[in-house]
């Protein structure tokens, strides 16, 4: 008895319908694109989806870590252009002294900076006990002003010189991947690895399931969610470091409505809004879903590309609509 | 039936041609799901001006039934009848239009709303286009005073004690007149003047003429104020008495279907030495609750008082969880910084009253609920041990007879006992010198608490000791070594040996001067 129920336990957990349908949406999408435009599959537009979809990906890993914790962040799209204002400023002025070194040194800044950021939202959120929603959408204010006030309400370019070594981050390749994709998986994989494969995940879903049992189990409900506030922060960095040498420039208006598209392809991907379930994988079909939905856009003719965002709001109430009758 | 020849009862009542028709009848009452049969061929009558309790244990298909009654659930089979005419039902507020109202176990109540407006939601009393507040305060204070509610309308459900919101869902099902009242387990989060306020309330009911259906875990409520009892057991009719002359243990027995054990282990040895846990003037909520004690190894320290005289706070400030003062030695260490996770680390644990709301991750399955609190035990590494994980269900799902048909049920699917269970196991695995259970039986069957009872005496029989709080007075006699009686936020009397009994516990939590305990501010 003993022993069946503890290999039934260690065994897979059962894969459920409902878990699949990110990824079976995804098909369809994709199906339906194959029928509309037979250049749909070609290797090189393939690979311009994967990778435009990359910077919404990355940061939405992160927003999985804060919704499934409890939390929320709208800031994410203004901390993204912060981030690159900083970056980009960082990298001009040490540029004389360091070279080419100067992208490694700013990109390490820019790491430090985002998880500032996050903190500092974090930090609000918990020790200022102050909801989510209200707190973020504060940070988002001052990270947007912030970024128009750097940039005067033009733009802060980078140094010329730096743009050659900088352009593989974002328009190489390794093994014919772009460099994008791969550093979307590690980030990924390593989101995965830590949600569901370590303490610090089962807490985090502890944590956005019920915060009192979590207390009441001696979880600190604050840490945790100050962390994923944290974690969200260092993924926009990385996206922003990847961002940069695809315009060169920072702009108030770099990363707008990004949230907006971020939680999309978190909730599309099956993590609950509420908390206490994360779906990494499911969020990285979400951003796929969206990329692939404006890619078609523009290669059917059929509706308007100015309309994107529309279909793009029907499909996250179509997938939450389904979300409900399957369960 | 082989039980009905071992008790001092009669067997099932044969049909006698009632009189006066029926307020309601159930006739070959089956439900199923799928190819799951929860209810199998019930029978009832259901007289106006009687009080017909229901028990059974848990999973016995009580809920069900009265889910059947109340129109919330449809019948797979089966036929009801009011008034001798056929009815259908066919959702809970036709059954209301019927005048068959159900008081639901889980409270259901809109927190951010004033009693008054709880109780009108859906049917507010208007003037012309607007709300009529007035009149539906006034409406309110009359129903809540009719059953001895002491809340005020404009009060915040939220804001209100587990009892007041349970009596202001009971307040909302008598809105209006009915025939039939059905109250599922009214009385698992009352503590006992509160009970006796509510039976008060069920017998006013009976007496204007209405039938009521009352199911409950308390068999000593049940004795009180039943006309008639049906037992249900594992979805099957086991038969209908009067109640006059059925004793508690008899329903106990009719509900197991064999002869219990004595319900409480015998008490043992009194602990001797050094207290494991000393508290000194512990002030919990900034002065509202205090009080300074002590447990010894070996010992049961019961904590008895009213609901709100302080008892949770006193215990849940000790961990930490609101903000507190004093000092403490756990072990022969002085503990400095409280947390819940400070505590269980040098060996002492709180399991709380409210196992939906604070103890368990109902959208989550046994494994990661029995192993949140001792994450770091059972996985010393960086990663999860998925393997130790199973190892650590399938031990807890034996040693504490945990029945499920699956480990990947979620939490919230597995019954009353079997959460209490559970949520004992994920506190017993951080390996605990002092255990504190707040309510260890509250709203479980009576098999399941004789075995709560077994564990917490083995528990202590190691050396180990308990501090049990518990509104059940039996309870709190048949299982402490010595019990401290809580009222106004203090510790207002000790009581050990012969002088545990019921009476002492009440008279010292209501009315009695009761001498204050060593070390109690007066």
């Amino acid at each position: 008895m003993t022993a069946a129920v503890a290999t039934e336990s260690a065994g897979p957990r059962r894969i459920r319908l409902a878990d699949m349908g990110p990824f079976i949406a995804l098909a369809v999408v994709i199906l339906v694109g194959v029928m509309i435009n037979s250049s749909f599959l070609s290797g090189t537009n393939i690979a311009n989806v994967v990778t435009r979809s990359a910077f919404v990906a990355i940061i939405a890993v992160g927003a999985t870590f804060v919704i499934s914790s409890g939390g929320l962040d709208l800031s994410v799209g203004s901390m993204m252009a912060f981030v690159t204002g900083i970056m980009i400023l960082a990298m001009n002025r040490l540029e004389p002294s360091m070279g080419g070194y100067a992208i490694v040194a700013g990109a390490g800044g820019g790491l430090v900076v985002g998880a500032l950021c996050g903190l500092l939202n974090g930090l609000i959120v918990t020790v200022g006990k102050i909801e989510p929603f209200i707190a973020t959408l504060g940070t988002m204010g001052i990270f947007r002003a912030l970024i128009t006030w750097m940039s005067d309400g033009g733009s802060i370019p980078i140094e010329r010189s730096l743009r050659e070594p900088y352009r593989p981050v974002y328009f190489g390749d390794v093994l014919g991947i772009p460099v994008p994709v791969i550093l979307t998986l590690v980030v990924v994989l390593v989101g995965a690895f830590v949600l569901y494969r370590t303490k610090y995940g089962r807490r985090c879903m502890a944590a956005g399931s019920n915060a009192d049992v979590a207390r009441f189990s001696g979880v600190s409900v604050a840490k945790v969610r100050t962390m994923a506030f944290v974690v969200q922060g260092l993924c926009v960095a990385i996206a922003a470091i990847c961002y940069i040498p695809r315009l060169g420039a920072a702009t108030p208006t770099t990363g707008q409505l990004w949230e907006l598209q971020v939680i999309t392809a978190v909730v599309i991907g099956g993590t609950a809004l509420r908390g206490g379930k994360a779906r990494v994988w499911g969020t990285v079909a979400g951003a796929l879903i969206l990329e692939v939905i404006a890619n078609l856009m523009v290669l059917s003719n059929m509706v308007s590309e100015y309309l994107v965002a529309a279909v793009q709001g029907v499909i996250i109430i179509l997938a939450m609509l389904a979300h409900r009758f399957i369960k | 039936m082989t039980m009905a020849g071992a008790l001092p009862i009669p067997g099932p009542s044969p049909v006698q041609p009632a009189l006066p028709l029926p307020a309601m009848q159930a006739a070959g009452l089956c439900k199923a799901y799928g190819p799951i049969t929860v209810l199998t061929d019930i029978a009832l009558d259901i007289r106006a001006g009687e009080v017909h309790a229901i028990i059974g244990e848990n999973g016995a298909g009580k809920s069900t039934l009265m889910k059947l009654l109340s129109g919330h659930v449809l019948p797979t089979a089966g036929q009801l009848t009011m008034a001798g005419q056929p009815v259908e039902f066919a959702d809970a507020v036709a059954a209301e239009a019927a005048g068959v109202v159900l008081v639901h176990q889980e409270i259901l109540l809109a927190g951010d709303l004033t009693v008054a407006e709880n109780l009108f939601l859906g049917r507010e009393l208007t003037r012309g286009p607007m709300v009529d507040d007035r009149a539906m305060n006034r409406r309110a204070a009359e129903i809540l005073a009719s059953i001895g509610a002491h809340c005020h309308p404009r009060d915040p459900v939220g804001g209100l004690p587990l009892a007041q919101r349970q009596l202001v869902q009971i307040a909302r099902a008598l809105l209006e007149p009915r025939k039939v009242v059905i109250f599922d387990e009214p009385t698992a989060v009352l503590a006992n003047d509160e009970v006796a306020a509510l039976l008060a309330v069920v017998r006013g009911l009976r007496d204007q003429g209405a039938a009521v259906l009352y199911i409950s875990h308390r068999l000593d409520e049940v004795e009180a104020l039943a006309d008639r009892i049906t037992v249900l057991r594992d979805g099957r009719m086991i038969g209908t008495w009067p109640a006059r002359g059925v004793t508690q243990r008899d329903m106990a027995e009719l509900m197991v279907g064999r002869k219990l054990d004595m319900l409480y282990p015998p008490k043992r040895p009194a602990g001797a030495g050094d207290p494991l846990l000393r508290v000194q003037d512990l002030s919990v909520d900034h002065g509202a609750v205090q009080g300074s004690f002590a447990v010894r190894p070996g010992e049961v320290l019961g904590i008895g008082g009213m609901i709100g005289s302080g008892r949770t706070e006193m215990f849940e400030g000790l961990m930490g969880l609101r903000p507190a003062t004093g000092s403490a030695v756990l072990n022969g260490a002085a503990m400095a910084h409280r947390s819940v996770g400070a505590w269980q680390a040098a060996g002492l644990v709180y399991l709380t009253e409210d196992r939906k709301g604070k103890g368990l991750l109902l959208d989550e399955p046994l494994g990661p609920n029995l192993t949140l609190q001792a994450l770091t035990e059972v996985h010393p590494r960086l990663t999860l041990d998925r393997k130790a994980e199973g190892a650590a269900v399938g031990k807890a799902v034996s040693d504490y007879d945990i029945r499920v048909r699956s480990v990947h049920l979620d939490a919230g699917q597995l019954s009353g006992g079997n959460q209490q269970k559970l949520l004992l196991a994920k506190v017993m695995l951080t390996d605990p010198q002092v255990v504190i259970i707040d309510e260890p039986t509250r709203g479980i069957d009576i098999g399941n608490k004789n075995q709560i009872y077994d564990f917490i005496d083995a528990l202590v029989r190691t050396g180990k000791a308990c501090i049990v709080i518990s509104s059940e007075l039996p309870e709190l006699v048949g299982l402490s070594d010595r019990v401290l009686v809580m009222r106004g936020g203090r510790i207002v009397a000790e009581l050990a040996g012969d002088r545990i009994t019921e009476q002492n516990v009440v008279y010292a939590a209501t009315s009695g001067e009761g001498h204050a305990a060593q070390g109690a501010q007066p």
